[in-house]
């Protein structure tokens, strides 16, 4: 497995722009179908803002997003320093449920191949990875699963 | 950023565009919900959004909801590829009222 990338951000909202923009031009670089590009786009934006609103409550902290290739598949972890979560509590929420907030969990899942959510090694933070087939010709963000 | 809004027959049109983030859904709430409290139906025009993330459609609903229970109506309008993307993907695409163009809307 080869490390990609791996960037620093703070925690602010005015930080997903930029990071959209490097993750679109990163994907596209290592031969990202249009379709999926899309997808990993929204995913990391999803997991970031996630990140900003509920495990740093808002605050400016720091934020490691890691990028690395393993033969076709791009894998993403998204790292934080906040008290580690409880795992089993992230969930996507009832779809029939129509209000607003709580849909990025969904949305992850949806366009991503793997999403897996780890408590940090050293015992404050989370990870989360996600994974997904770079160059699927059929791949898109509207497949069903 | 404040967003352009026009009239058309009895709604007001906010035409929203760019990129609709965690960074500016905050600007488009408000704006949506300054014109349910005046007793304006809306219309929501996406022709112009680049990217919405699940804040911005967060806006939408609340919108939506806010709006139905003073008894207005709100749709959207012209709603982008990636916009439409978004809506598809939290299955709300058949929650909203959604118009092809402000000339498929007649008058309330």
């Amino acid at each position: 497995m080869i490390r990609l990338e791996r960037i620093h951000l703070l925690s602010r909202a005015d930080m997903l722009k930029p990071l959209r923009k490097f993750v679109r031009l990163l994907a596209k670089k290592q031969g990202c179908s249009e379709g999926n590009l899309d997808c990993l786009v929204m995913a990391v934006n999803e997991a970031c803002m996630n990140v900003i609103q509920h495990a740093y409550n808002d605050n400016d902290e720091e934020i490691i997003v890691e990028f690395w290739k393993e033969k076709e598949d791009i894998l993403i972890k998204i790292i934080d320093f906040a008290e580690a979560v409880d795992i089993n509590s992230i969930k996507s929420r009832d779809l029939e449920d129509i209000r607003p907030g709580g849909l990025g969990v969904h949305i992850i899942h949806k366009v991503m191949d793997s999403v897996v959510y780890k408590n940090n090694s050293g015992g404050t933070g989370n990870v989360l990875e996600m994974r997904k087939k770079l160059n699927n010709p059929v791949a898109s963000c509207m497949n069903e699963k | 950023m404040k967003y352009p809004v026009s009239q058309h027959f009895n709604y007001s049109v906010i035409s929203l565009s760019g990129e609709i983030d965690l960074n500016e859904s905050p600007n488009v709430r408000k704006q949506i919900l300054e014109y349910i409290n005046k007793n304006s139906s809306l219309l929501i025009d996406l022709s112009l959004v680049e990217y919405i993330d699940s804040s911005g459609v967060a806006s939408l609903v609340e919108g939506l909801q806010m709006a139905r229970s003073k008894k207005l109506n709100f749709a959207l309008v012209g709603v982008s590829e990636s916009a439409l993307q978004v809506l598809q993907l939290a299955r709300l695409d058949m929650v909203f009222t959604i118009y092809a163009s402000l000339e498929d809307i007649e008058s309330l």
